[in-house]
């Protein structure tokens, strides 16, 4: 008793303040990478080292008009919800157009809100020739619609009970979930906790690809969540299926099987990028 | 090859020294049979060398050569080549004499390859199906004609019936495949007789995502990125693996300075996971404090990590001819610190675990696996070792930089979760000792060797030690920077046979921290 008493004090208070204070993250951790569309001059050597095809290089043919605006030849689209965090796309474009940063704060309400699009018009070579916009993906109202109601963050926002589901995850995920209850994260400090049975919860923690085989049993727990309930997927796998995608033994991201309130990318997303697209996810940011 | 004509001698029927496309690469020998029936042949291996199959699976060539292959994958005791056994399977006569009567290790991955490839295995004591649950149509789909992408309408088979246990007083308990800790699917049927757990029977593969077939429809570049999500806490061990198969496909020399790196990687993935699962082994027995104090220490390595790698987990740092980062000297100075502080804090937590006479009372005797059983279930890494089995890749099949530093394999015949953990604690410091020589020893030059293009139809096997155990990767190369085929092996495949012996007779009470003991890959398992 007294050895425990003993490594306890030696040890002192572990835990770290975020999200009060900034994350304490390593210069060398790649998070978001960034995107300078004006100055990218092709897009093609990105998207073809990308490992999940988060960059998508689509060209259409076009009449280029020496005169006016150029017509538009390429739509470049990138997509944080299959991003893997693998910084090939910024070394695959030398003149810096991308940039990997330690941006890891990118839990949105919305699919849609993880995408980028950028237009050119191409040179002969296939380069860029000239910039001519970029997008935000724009919201549908079923987005919109989708957003968590006021009353819903009035009601889950004090003390939360979360029901994490494993519905085909290679348990990446898992290790930063179980992460959050160490003694450095502590997500307790928040009135937040885990539990065993979905009856207990206000919130299902969902990673994913959703398997054909863990379908059911996660349909089955989402009947099981009683309402008010928050649905979040977790990780490139559960947002989009990852590099795994749609195929014979799997049905590709959460969203695919039940609905979905929050969407946090990673791979894994590390324990601060979860516990900010939780407290997101109940209105406490 | 003096072991080709001593079994062309033999075997003449199966073996032919001159006819068939016999290959040996770096530490393999891969030796083309006439037949699919390798009974006599394997019988042979183990009982005249003292062999270990370690591995069986199969591969559809029926296109280009109108048979599928099975392949035997053996090891001598003390010998650092594999010897792999290519039998054909004729496409119009689709099955092969199935071994798993007298070698239950095989059980598993011959109904694999029933599931899979559509081939029966003639014989085998308990052919029900395993890899593709019981609800699924009657598809196989790794052969080459099922489209990859195929979406299937919605199950509408029998669900899997359990053996009924019956009794006075017996019941069954049904767990899963959504459990209540933040734990992987996978469902557990107990029967129980009161608290004692008579019998378990386990359904896995709900994670099953199509990983094996997912590989052919890559380029290999991006494939080292599904192979680092076979199972997320092996990220770097199974990338390895994967890579380390390209490179002696393609007959890559990996730098020193990468194989050094690499080497410290997968003992700090080994540290990690252990610490992890030595605090969690303690939190299954109510000793809450420890694993605070080993959840700590394992955000530290986590840490460490990712100043190493720009990941937590090491994930995108391996790549097919070394690493894709080198290390400046501050990256050698915060291993070199971390690895020191981890190893003074590893220590007191040790300590402090073993302090607790009450914790010591739970963890010894309970959930026990017989060396003997382990031997015959084909048990290895941790688990194999903690009963006796001593096999270790690193020493046994030495890749990255492990012929540089020594280290000592620990094994203990008891069995119990007590040496499941003693193992890790072991391991753990032999982990510390190669980290300070490898550091030491870092050497300069190149982290990468120069990008080739990996030549076609090439096969290679690789091994690595993961944390858990014995990692195998085998690839048949294909044009265009592609795979025709990856077999993936990870060690859970044969170690769930080993928690159904170890629980009888425990009190199901006793479960979780058996379970924990041993730590599989529900992900690696099912794929
Ligand atoms: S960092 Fe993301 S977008 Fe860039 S190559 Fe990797 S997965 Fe693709």
């Amino acid at each position: 008793m007294f050895k425990i008493l003993q490594e306890t004090l030696i040890t002192g208070i572990a835990t770290v303040a975020y999200p009060d204070v900034p994350a304490m993250v390593s210069a060398q951790f790649r998070g978001r990478p960034e995107f300078d569309f004006k100055s990218w001059r092709d897009a093609r050597p990105a998207a073809d080292v990308c490992p999940t095809g988060a960059i998508v290089v689509s060209d259409v043919v076009g009449q280029a008009d020496p005169e006016g605006t150029p017509p538009a030849n390429r739509r470049v689209t990138v997509d944080y919800g299959l991003c893997v965090f693998c910084g090939q796309c910024a070394d695959a474009s030398p003149e810096g157009a991308v940039r990997v940063t330690t941006e890891f704060e990118l839990a949105t309400y919305h699919r849609a809100g993880l995408m980028l699009v950028a237009d050119y018009s191409l040179n002969p070579d296939g380069t860029h020739r000239q910039f001519i916009a970029e997008y935000q993906a724009v919201l549908t109202a079923e987005d919109v619609g989708n957003q968590l109601s006021e009353a819903v963050h009035e009601t889950l926002g004090r003390s939360l009970a979360i029901r994490q589901v494993d519905a085909g995850s290679c348990n990446g995920c898992e290790m930063e979930i179980v992460a959050l209850n160490n003694p450095i994260h502590d997500i307790e400090r928040f009135g937040i906790h885990f539990v065993a049975s979905p009856r207990h919860a206000d919130m299902l923690l969902v990673t994913g690809p959703v398997t054909r085989n863990m379908e059911l049993a996660l349909q089955k727990t989402y009947a099981a969540t009683p309402d008010p309930k928050v649905i979040v997927a977790v990780g490139a796998c559960g947002i989009s299926g990852g590099i795994f995608g749609t195929n014979y033994a799997s049905r590709g991201g959460v969203d695919a099987t039940i609905p979905v309130d929050v969407y946090i990318p990673g791979c894994p997303p590390r324990p601060e990028a979860l516990l900010y697209g939780i407290l997101l996810a109940v209105g406490r940011l | 090859m003096d072991l080709l004509e001593e079994l062309a001698e033999k075997f003449p029927d199966l073996v032919s020294p001159t006819q068939a496309p016999h290959q040996a690469v770096r530490n393999q020998i891969s030796i083309a049979l006439r037949g699919p029936d390798v009974r006599a042949i394997a019988e042979h291996f183990i009982s005249a060398y003292g062999s270990r199959l370690v591995a069986v699976f199969a591969e559809d060539r029926v296109a280009d050569e109108s048979v599928f292959y099975n392949y035997y994958v053996f090891e001598q005791s003390g010998e650092p080549t594999y010897v792999i056994l290519q039998a054909p399977i004729p496409a119009d006569q689709p099955n092969f004499p199935s071994l798993a009567a007298g070698l239950p290790a095989v059980n598993w991955q011959e109904r694999e390859i029933q599931d899979w490839f559509g081939l029966e295995a003639t014989g085998h004591p308990n052919p029900r199906r395993v890899a593709l649950h019981d609800n699924w149509p009657d598809v196989h789909p790794l052969r080459k004609s099922f489209p990859l992408r195929e979406v299937l309408p919605p199950f509408e088979g029998e669900r899997h019936v359990y053996r009924p246990t019956l009794g006075e007083g017996v019941f069954q308990i049904p767990v899963g495949p959504v459990h209540a800790g933040i734990i992987e699917p996978g469902h557990f049927n107990f029967a129980v007789a009161g608290e004692p757990i008579l019998y378990l029977q386990l359904r896995m593969f709900y994670t099953h995502k199509g990983t094996e077939k997912l590989f052919e429809d890559m380029p290999i570049h991006r494939a080292v990125f599904l192979a680092e999500s076979i199972s997320g806490d092996s990220a770097f061990s199974h990338g390895t693996a994967f890579c380390q198969a390209i490179e002696t496909a393609s007959d890559i020399e990996v730098p020193l300075r990468a194989r050094v790196m690499r080497t410290i990687l997968l003992e700090l993935e080994r540290v990690c996971n252990h610490i992890g699962d030595i605090g969690a082994i303690a939190t299954d027995v109510g000793f809450v404090v420890a694993n605070a104090h080993a959840s700590r220490l394992r955000e530290l390595v986590v840490r460490l990590n990712e100043g190493l790698t720009g990941s937590r987990w090491l994930r995108g740092m391996v790549c097919v001819g070394g690493v894709r980062r080198t290390w400046s000297l501050a990256q050698r100075d915060l291993l070199r610190d971390t690895v020191n502080h981890v190893e003074r804090e590893f220590d007191s937590l040790i300590a402090l675990v073993q302090s607790s006479d009450s914790t010591r009372d739970r963890l010894e005797h309970t959930g026990i696996l017989r060396p003997e059983t382990a031997k015959v279930l084909g048990i290895v890494g941790v688990a194999g070792r903690a009963s006796g089995v001593d096999l270790d890749v690193r020493r046994d099949h030495p890749y990255a930089a492990y012929d540089r530093y020594p280290f000592r394999v620990p094994v203990y015949q008891e069995g119990d979760v007590l040496h499941r953990m003693l193992v890790r604690v072991d391991e753990v410091r032999e982990s510390f000792a190669i980290l300070h020589a490898a550091a030491n020893d870092l050497p300069e030059g190149p982290h990468c060797a120069p990008p080739e293009p990996v030549p076609p139809g090439r096969c290679a096997l690789s091994a690595v030690e993961g944390w858990r155990g014995e990692i195998l990767h085998w690839v048949r190369t294909a044009p265009g920077d592609r795979l025709e085929r990856c077999k993936i092996k990870d060690p859970s495949v044969n170690n769930w046979a080993a928690i159904v012996e170890a629980v009888q007779g425990n009190i199901i009470a006793d479960f979780p921290v058996i379970n924990k003991s041993f730590n599989l890959s529900y992900s690696g398992t099912d794929r």
